[in-house]
């Protein structure tokens, strides 16, 4: 268990482990989501009230879900970078961060896209529009955090610090809008209630957001292994991996 | 600035308590404030020029102020809070004396308490303070600058705890301002909400008891957790330079 423990700590470990794994992830992200948003897109039945408009939910419901873990992942990595100093959890912050603002900005446009048949307006000062607006900026805000700090250690214990804090916020700025102003329907899915559409339209949904989860850790693995490999740069094992092209 | 302006901080020996350091840090910062009294009107002429803004920008009409009053004001006192946060730790970290408060016995996240206590009184209470006579400007009637003012003085402490966060944070860097604004605002957004809430209702006349209570929780939770994450933050960003 410790050994295990102390190997996820080790850059040149996770190089070469992710390696073997990420074909497979890519493969099957992709192959679940475009399995799901084919579904979805074509063959799913229509909606009697939305018609076919509310087919975006194929690809807004994922990236929204993922937006809101991939925080969650940042802020469980972020603990572990300020409790055990491990390297990978910061290099895992700082890879991902812009991910999830992508997908933020992609679940507010995508919204914005189905609002505009369904509410007759792009945008609206809603609840949850607003609470993904405000995890756009917290994104935003680490970001910019890590790029101004030069020092890499003390640049990620600072955006470790940023991140916990944004994390306690979110479910109070998440209750204090949800209670000020609210249009925008419940959650699509929750864990203990039987979903409320047919099945026809929620597996392909499940699909998609499975495939998005595959396809951000692939993501995530490119995305950490070229940052691993910037910082290691001055390592025997990055030299050679560089002239011979495996670890 | 010179060493008169800025005496030293004296609770060097540990036989000294933590909460006679406290005090020690509160009356410093608040002695070196009253030697730079213009830093101290600053924020407040801010307040009241971003007040007049709305009325000769927006609009003048007594319909319009009185519906939008209070939370205009509510964005000055926000956005006058973060203006002032830069000095919260800026000098002290310029002249060295914030490595010293960092080396003391006294656990370092009271200290920080201490330093944003001082903070609040010298921006958050005067703002609270201002606040009725610019209500009467934007045409509030009598309840809601009463229920304005509270609210005020429950969230600009609130202001105050989590912008040492971001000031913590941001100590040192270049384009610290900016910066600053962007980490915290974010974080700022419920307090904003709960306290033009409160006016909200007061004004339509229903019960502001639950959101006085739950901008009390906001008050205390962030009493009890902000000087923590300050108290991290501020190490990290000593041991960067």
């Amino acid at each position: 268990m410790w050994q295990f423990f102390h190997k996820l700590g080790s850059p040149k470990w996770f190089f070469g482990i992710s390696t073997r794994f990420m074909p497979w992830l890519l493969a099957g992200g992709v192959l679940l989501l475009m399995a799901g948003v084919v579904w979805g897109l074509a063959f799913a039945p229509k909606d009697y009230l939305q018609g076919n408009s509310y087919r975006i939910i194929f690809i807004h419901v994922p990236t929204a879900f993922m937006a809101q873990s991939v925080y969650i992942m940042m802020a469980s990595a972020a603990l572990v970078t300020l409790v055990w100093r491990m390297k990978l959890a910061d290099v895992f912050v700082k890879a991902v961060a812009p991910v999830g603002l992508v997908l933020t900005f992609l679940a507010l446009f995508t919204g914005a896209v189905w609002g505009k048949p369904t509410w007759g307006t792009w945008w609206i000062w809603d609840a949850r529009l607003t609470s993904m607006l405000i995890l756009l900026f917290l994104y935003g805000g680490v970001i910019a955090l890590d790029r101004a700090i030069n020092d890499e250690k003390s640049a990620a214990r600072a955006v470790a610090v940023l991140v916990l804090v944004g994390v306690v916020n979110i479910p109070i700025i998440k209750y204090s809008v949800d209670w000020w102003n609210t249009l925008h329907q419940p959650a699509t899915f929750k864990l203990t209630e039987k979903p409320s559409m047919p099945a026809e339209m929620w597996v392909p949904l499940l699909l998609s957001v499975l495939g998005l989860y595959l396809i951000f850790g692939w993501l995530a693995c490119v995305r950490m292994q070229t940052e691993i490999l910037s910082r290691e740069q001055r390592t025997r094992w990055v030299k050679e991996f560089v002239l011979k092209g495996r670890v | 600035m010179n060493a008169e302006t800025r005496p030293a901080v004296q609770l060097a020996s540990s036989s000294v308590g933590a909460l006679a350091a406290m005090k020690g840090v509160f009356a410093r910062d608040m002695k070196v404030a009253f030697r730079q009294r213009q830093d101290l009107l600053n924020p407040l002429l801010f307040f009241i020029m971003v007040v007049t803004l709305f009325p000769l920008g927006v609009s003048p009409e007594v319909s319009f102020l009185s519906q939008a009053g209070a939370g205009i004001l509510w964005v000055a006192a926000l956005l006058s809070v973060l203006l002032s946060l830069d000095h919260l730790f800026r000098h002290d970290f310029d002249d060295g004396t914030l490595e010293q408060l960092v080396l003391q016995p006294q656990p370092l996240f009271l200290l920080i308490l201490a330093k944003t206590m001082a903070h609040w009184m010298l921006t958050g209470l005067p703002l609270v303070i201002l606040a009725p006579v610019l209500g009467v400007m934007v045409h509030l009637d009598g309840n809601s600058i009463a229920v304005l003012c509270l609210t005020l003085l429950i969230g600009t402490p609130v202001l105050s705890l989590i912008g040492a966060i971001g000031a913590a944070l941001t100590l040192g860097l270049r384009s610290a301002g900016v910066l600053l604004s962007l980490l915290i605002i974010p974080l700022y957004i419920p307090v904003l909400i709960f306290g033009t809430g409160t006016v909200a209702a007061a004004a339509e006349g229903a019960a502001v008891g639950a959101y006085l209570a739950l901008m009390g929780a906001f008050l205390m939770l962030a009493l009890t957790l902000a000087p923590f994450a300050a108290a991290a933050a501020l190490r990290i960003s000593l041991s960067n330079g």
